[in-house]
């Protein structure tokens, strides 16, 4: 089926930068206000996706009104709806803390955060693995430029590092489509589902070596052990807000896995069936477990934020490594949960201000001790997996998925000894920060806590709970999501069937 | 709903106390108390159903694919637990308002009070084995406030960690356990779970589930060697002390004990772990409470001492170790909440809780301490008081236990458990109440004010009530409880003070002459002590988390700070292995195709040896970066003519104008940086490196000839056929740019914007703060006389207009012969670039009238414009049309959509490479500017 509405996540950030470069590039508070609308617009459009989605069919977009598989397709099903619902109401948080604070201590952060936006959602959307490869392209160009955003050596050199790494992992990925498309002849992932139980013997090899390639790209992007060296410190240095949108990222990676190993390299890929299978879940579990060294080792917040994110993605890339409906409805649980739990300990290093460059290591908080030691309390909570919050929800979830698994003898340890390590890592950190001060101090406060983030902490916290509360329904949601995922048959049929409107090219 | 409301009442109204303390601390008190009677209220109105055999109960699904609910059930056991619970707590609630000092929070700590009040109630009435681990873990949150409440001292601080952790530790065992539970009996409700037992036990991960399950309880309840947290957590409060880690908590894993009781016990396994571990804690614990000076301390082992009591008790598998059980659960609530708050009375009065420095108190404080000498007569187990009832029960189920064939074991333990309690407790009253009166208190002691000693009250008469007539007062209770706790009907039983002349009675009196016994040999008996092993729990807990950071931060440190030249080859021999493993495991092919070679003509040979030589020539020289740079380039062109040869001047041209923009650029980048790069890696690690290359750099040529000596049949076959009949043009290059794939080049051209944006951006914030600085300190090197040679700028002001109606030109035709927006966007970059050079920025940035940003910004928009005007027609995004028209004197030509897309990406183009250069142009300004004015200003160069 089609639907005109797709390409609207695409065209509303790409426009928006663009006449923010054009003609408000003068004006920050034009900019703010026209930024602030196209990110509330896409939300919207996201939440209408969501219901849209809901109903099982996938949406198709015939760019260009070429047919697929020759032109590019974007496809939504109920994946791409949450994958697109998370950024936009990532954004409008990331968007929200940032302004009048770290939009101002640089140039055109607007115009990088809309582009940043165009480069998720097309990434969420698209049908095409070519398409798939531009649009990292614009995530890995906008996300290096927002990074950047407030200057400093510090950014420099860790931006330096971060955008090495990348270059890499986009040549690899220009290799891998190249081996790809040698031995299959299409990009479109619907098409080349169909191609690849097809491709003569001769080429399985060829094909087989461009899967893993292309495994590898997306094991980078999701920061996957030992591919993710250079997270800590890109994530470490960026501003908070920009840090926070960047929670979304490395599930970027995760959702390729998911897109492009049950689609293309699914159940039904013939000889080349779950080819990157056996090295997810071990793949998974060696993050979480160097994640939560990390965590157990950090000697500043942003550190310990930083590794708890990569512990995270352990567990999520855990749960996808199961491979099961319940494993895959579990890791998106725990993907949303897990993001929204980042961008808000992010955010809130960045209101303590140990993210700032006045590093204030051990000495404790002084502004507003008690808000951001209860912010710090909950979303602590949620990180480690503690109930009542939906870090715990989506930790049982795992567990109960893993039951059954083969490598089920070393994901339950795994999770549950990693768990508590990760308190014991939370609890020294924060008793460091906002216990371990002297009385009369802790009640001074000289700079009154900034009111945007908070209530971006505040919402996100909101959203963390409502996540909990509504989990059996969202779990409705995600397992309907996981089954469709993993049948994908409707998902192929809806590309390769849709007709074009009216006859193309010149009247 | 009800049931839930009694749950979650102290919930919510744990907001309540931080709003109403504005009012004042007798309000605050008084709000918090009604929270908590309103939920004690809503509980006693279920109390005629459960004493009639009902079991109120409420179920709303939360998560039912993890077998997660929200329900709640009310029977005996959680009755007799939640009213315990709530009881206490107002009596505690009561007391802190007198025990708080001026400067604590109040209104934090009721508030914390309540959560932890709505977390326990929630652990005895939940239904769900998995919502009962939710509360769980709560009760292990909010001890943890409670312990941190004073966080200003570090023992407060590391008492509330320790006891975080190894709880926490506990409530992830119990997590794992309570799931293996619910899949072994297909339920994680215990109303139909506890009917389920055969099934448990012989399911083979019973042994699991319950070392899981069992490793909650102990570390909750602090059996041995879980125990150390809770005499740490001492640092609390006292009410905290009293009711968390007294009362009602450390219950929590006795509660578990006995709410999984039909479904757990009855097993060898069961029997040899609980009793052993029980009888272990009951002694170590009453031995260690003997010596304690702190009185808190004495208290603290004591509990620990009793919870193993009531752990043992459970572990006898019979029905009489429930029901002496659950009744020492009671009796112990009672008499240790109460002796808790009379020690801290003392402390709160007397200034110090240490018992070396009290004693005689009787006649100072005499209120406290006769309520104080009845409760701890009852922990001593002296008859009349309700501990005696309970403890002889207790020696009565051990005097039959039969351990291992051992059945001298349990009786003898027992009772040596006993006479320690009697010997503390003896200790206690003789140290602190009796005793002549001293002179160096360092407050002077005297009775508290009433709200402080009313609780302490009302719990003694319980202790003298139920000790006088247990059968009428508690006996009921009791049976209801244990029945509700073993599941089915209870053997005869009768809660009396004499039972005739049983072993348990000749224990039991042996136990408390044996304990005044051990008091007049304190000294000898301390002497024994010192020497024996006296392991610190805190110093080990301690020394082992800190180990477990060190280790960490030696694993992070060791891999971590490998610089990015180690993370790099991490990366790239991650991903060659990978694709090697997937090139291998797929059974390796033919990696040649089956397409003929093409002749190695003279021009393709020397090609590919210029190439060759180039590269090794970076190699040699890539420290200096002028020549790193040209050879580069040289690099580039060799490119661009393997695609002339492989009749792609598309590709041709646009690689030569990308090589020829992006030299001039670094050109001008590398005028800001040193000439020679920093020699950093050893020789060894320049090998390793140069292995890794090589060894990549054949993977990737061996995929790449795999590639080429293959001819698939594509997409681009459909692309070659319908470019002229359905996309309008000949060239099937820009076809496929604009139109084919035209969304992949607005992709890209976007890509391009950023890159100008971020270049403008960063070098923005170059001009201020410290990078300004250092750029001011930039000296450039004595360079040709005349940085504007009157023959180069001629030449290109000349060429310049020429080169614009190339560029057009090139655009123009893009669609039918090699060309196009991208190219031509190059090519005039290019010319405009050239006034740069030749004329100066200065000059050249004057007469710009375009806006390099205005011209990114309205690239974009106008592809995207174009892209859109496709949707007025009913027609997706990027959709062309073309249409051929007569005009004129040129003729008939042709006019496509797909143009403006392809203008747009022109002004794209021009403007990112525009504004890329101005960036760098304008800090160089900057830096010759500052380079000038100081050499002025020394007097070394010319003006």
């Amino acid at each position: 089926m089609s639907n005109p509405w797709l390409i609207m996540p695409l065209v509303v950030p790409a426009l928006t930068a663009a006449l923010l470069v054009l003609a408000l590039r003068r004006s920050p508070s034009r900019q703010r206000v026209l930024s602030g609308a196209s990110v509330l617009v896409q939300m919207m459009l996201a939440v209408g996706f969501c219901l849209a989605a809901a109903d099982g069919e996938p949406r198709t977009y015939l760019l260009g009104n070429w047919p697929a598989p020759f032109g590019i397709v974007l496809v939504l099903d109920r994946l791409a709806a949450i994958m697109l619902l998370l950024t936009g109401v990532l954004a409008v948080c990331a968007l929200l803390a940032a302004l009048e604070t770290w939009d101002r201590r640089g140039r055109h952060f607007h115009a990088l955060f809309q582009f940043l936006l165009l480069g998720l959602n097309g990434a969420f959307l698209t049908g095409d693995l070519f398409n798939l490869f531009v649009f990292f392209e614009v995530l890995l160009i906008a996300s290096y430029g927002l990074m950047l955003h407030g200057g400093g050596a510090r950014r420099l050199k860790s931006g330096f590092m971060y955008v090495a790494v990348n270059l890499i992992g986009s040549t690899v990925f220009l290799f891998a489509v190249g081996l790809i498309y040698a031995s299959t002849g299409t990009l479109n992932m619907a098409d080349l589902a169909v191609k690849v139980p097809q491709v003569a013997a001769s080429d399985q090899a060829l094909l087989a070596a461009g899967a893993l390639l292309l495994f590898t790209v997306f094991a980078i992007k999701s920061a996957m052990v030992p591919l993710h060296w250079w997270l800590p410190p890109a994530y470490g240095a960026a501003a908070p807000p920009v840090a926070a949108l960047f929670a979304i990222m490395t599930k970027v990676g995760a959702y390729s896995i998911i897109r492009v190993y049950t689609l293309v390299f699914g159940a039904d890929a013939g000889p080349l069936a779950g080819i990157a299978v056996p090295w997810i879940l071990p793949a998974g579990i060696l993050t979480l477990v160097l994640g939560t060294i990390g965590v157990l080792a950090s000697r500043a917040l942003l550190d310990l934020v930083c590794y708890a994110l990569i512990s995270s993605m352990g567990t999520l890339l855990i749960a996808v490594g199961l491979t099961s409906a319940d494993g895959l409805a579990a890791a998106l649980y725990y993907a949303l949960q897990s993001t929204l739990v980042s961008a808000g300990l992010f955010l809130l290093a960045g209101m303590i201000g140990e993210g700032d460059e006045r590093q204030d290591r051990g000495a404790g908080v002084r502004n507003g001790a008690g808000l951001l030691a209860g912010f710090y309390f909950v979303l602590a909570i949620a990180a480690v997996g503690m109930p009542p919050l939906a870090g715990f929800i989506g930790k049982i979830l795992i567990l109960e998925a893993g039951r059954a698994a083969s490598l089920a003898s070393a994901v339950w340890p795994a999770i549950l000894v990693t768990s508590l390590l990760m308190i014991i890592g939370f609890a020294r950190t924060g008793i460091r920060i906002f216990w371990n001060v002297p009385v009369g101090e802790a009640l001074a406060v000289p700079h009154p806590v900034a009111m945007l983030p908070t209530l971006v902490v505040g919402g996100l916290i909101v959203l963390l709970v409502a996540l909990a509360i509504f989990a059996g329904t969202v779990m409705d949601g995600l397992a309907a999501t996981a089954e469709q995922v993993l049948k994908p048959r409707h998902y192929i049929g809806a590309v390769l069937r849709d007709q074009r409107a009216g006859p193309a090219g010149g009247e | 709903m009800r049931i839930a409301l009694i749950v979650l009442i102290p919930f919510i109204g744990a907001v309540i106390p931080p709003l109403a303390i504005r009012a004042g601390r007798n309000v605050c008190t008084a709000a918090t108390a009604a929270v908590t009677g309103l939920a004690l209220l809503l509980l006693l109105t279920d109390v005629p159903a459960v004493f009639s055999g009902r079991v109120p109960g409420l179920r709303v699904d939360w998560l039912p694919q993890a077998g997660l609910s929200f329900s709640f059930f009310i029977d005996g056991l959680g009755l007799f637990f939640a009213g315990l619970i709530l009881v206490i707590g107002l009596l505690i609630i009561i007391y802190a308002r007198f025990y708080l000092g001026r400067t604590d929070s109040m209104g934090r700590f009721f508030c914390y009070l309540l959560l932890f009040q709505g977390s326990m109630v929630g652990i005895v009435l939940s239904d769900n084995i998995l919502l009962l681990v939710v509360f769980w873990e709560l009760t292990s949150l909010s001890s943890f406030l409670l312990i941190g409440y004073w966080h200003h001292l570090p023992a407060s601080r590391a008492g509330a960690r320790m006891a975080l952790i190894v709880t926490g530790a506990g409530g992830l065992a119990l997590l794992g356990g309570m799931l293996l539970l619910g899949h072994i009996a297909g339920t994680f409700e215990l109303s139909e779970l506890l009917t389920r037992g055969e099934v448990v036990k012989s399911s083979p991960l019973y042994l699991p589930t319950l070392i899981l399950i069992l490793l909650g309880a102990f570390t909750k309840s602090a059996q041995f060697p879980f125990h150390v947290w809770l005499p740490h957590a001492m640092a609390a409060p006292t009410p905290v002390s009293a009711y968390l880690h007294s009362a009602t908590m450390v219950k929590a894993g006795v509660f578990l004990l006995a709410r999984l009781w039909p479904v757990l016990s009855g097993t060898p396994e069961w029997f040899l772990i609980v009793s052993a571990t029980g009888l272990v804690t009951m002694v170590v614990a009453a031995w260690i409470a003997l010596f304690k000076d702190d009185l808190k301390a004495l208290l603290a082992f004591s509990t620990v001492s009793h919870l193993g009591l009531m752990t043992m008790l459970l572990g006898f598998g019979t029905p009489f170790g429930v029901i002496a059980a659950v009744f020492h659960v009671l009796n112990h609530a009672t008499f240790k909440a109460a002796l808790f708050m009379s020690a801290g009375i003392v402390d709160h009065e007397a200034g110090t809780r240490d018992i070396r420095r009290l004693g005689g108190l009787r006649r100072l404080m005499p209120v406290t301490s006769s309520l104080a000498i009845v409760t701890a007569a009852s922990m001593a187990g002296v008859p009349l008081f309700n501990g005696f009832l309970s403890k002889e029960m207790m020696l009565e189920e051990a005097a039959h236990t039969v351990y291992a064939g051992q059945a001298w074991l349990f009786p003898i333990f027992a009772t040596a458990g006993a006479l320690l309690s009697a010997a503390y407790s003896a200790r206690l009253v003789w140290c602190v109440f009796l005793g002549p009166k001293r002179q160096d208190y360092p407050r002077h002691p005297h009775d508290p004010p009433l709200g402080m000693w009313l609780p302490v009250a009302v719990l003694a008469s319980a202790v003298v009530v139920i000790g006088l007539m247990p059968a009428i007062v508690a006996g009921a209770l009791v049976e209801r409880t244990a029945s509700a706790a073993v599941g089915g009907a209870l053997p005869q039983f009768h809660l009396a003070i004499w039972h005739g002349l049983t072993p348990a009675l000749f224990m039991s009196g042996f136990a408390l002459t044996g304990g005044l016994a051990l008091l007049w040999a304190y000294s000898s008996l301390e002497r024994l002590r010192l020497a024996l092993p006296r392991p610190d729990g805190m110093t080990l807990f301690q020394g082992s988390v800190a180990g477990l950071v060190r280790s960490s931060r030696f694993v992070l440190g060791s891999l971590a700070d490998g610089g990015l030249p180690r993370d790099l080859a991490v990366i790239v021999l991650t991903t060659a292995g990978l694709a090697l493993a997937g090139y291998v495991q797929a059974g390796p092919g033919p990696l040649a195709g089956t397409r003929a070679a093409l002749p190695a003509t003279i021009p393709a040979v020397t090609g590919w040896l210029v190439l060759l030589l180039a590269c090794g020539l970076i190699v040699r020289h890539h420290y200096d970066r002028l020549a790193a740079l040209i050879i580069i380039s040289v690099i580039g062109l060799v490119v661009s003519l393997a695609f002339l040869q492989f009749s792609a001047p598309d590709l041709a041209l646009t690689q030569i104008s990308v090589e020829i923009v992006t030299t001039i650029l670094l050109l001008l980048a590398l005028n800001l940086l040193p000439r020679t790069t920093p020699d950093e890696s050893s020789t060894a690690g320049k090998l390793g490196a140069g292995a890794l290359a090589t060894t990549v750099g054949v993977g990737v040529a061996a995929l790449a000839y795999a590639v080429m000596t293959r001819g698939t049949e594509t997409i681009s076959d459909y692309h070659i056929e319908q470019s002229k009949p359905a996309g309008g043009g000949t060239n099937v290059v820009n076809v496929i740019l604009v139109d084919f794939r035209g969304f992949d080049t607005f992709g890209e051209i976007i890509v391009l914007s950023i890159a100008a944006l971020t270049i403008f951006a960063l070098l923005d914030s170059a001009l201020h703060g410290a990078a300004r600085r250092r750029i001011r300190t930039l000296r450039f090197l004595p360079r040709a006389g005349d940085p504007h040679p009157l023959l180069l700028t001629v030449v290109t002001r000349v060429l310049l207009p020429l080169s614009l109606v190339v560029g057009i030109y090139v655009l123009l035709r893009g669609h039918n012969m090699p060309g196009g927006g991208f190219i031509a966007g190059l090519i005039v970059a290019i010319a405009l670039l050239m006034q740069y050079m030749a004329s100066g920025y200065v000059w050249a940035h004057r007469r710009a009238r375009m806006d390099a940003h205005a011209m990114i910004g309205g690239g974009v928009m106008l592809a995207g414009a174009a892209g859109l005007a496709s949707l007025a027609f009913g027609r997706p995004f990027l959709t062309s049309t073309f249409g051929y028209f007569h005009v004129p004197l040129f003729g008939e030509i042709e006019l496509a959509s797909a143009m403006a897309f392809d203008i747009g990406v022109f002004f794209t183009v021009v403007g990112t490479c525009i504004l890329s250069l101005a960036t760098l142009s304008r800090v160089e300004e900057r830096a010759e500017q500052a380079s000038k004015q100081t050499q002025v200003k020394t007097g070394t160069g010319a003006p």
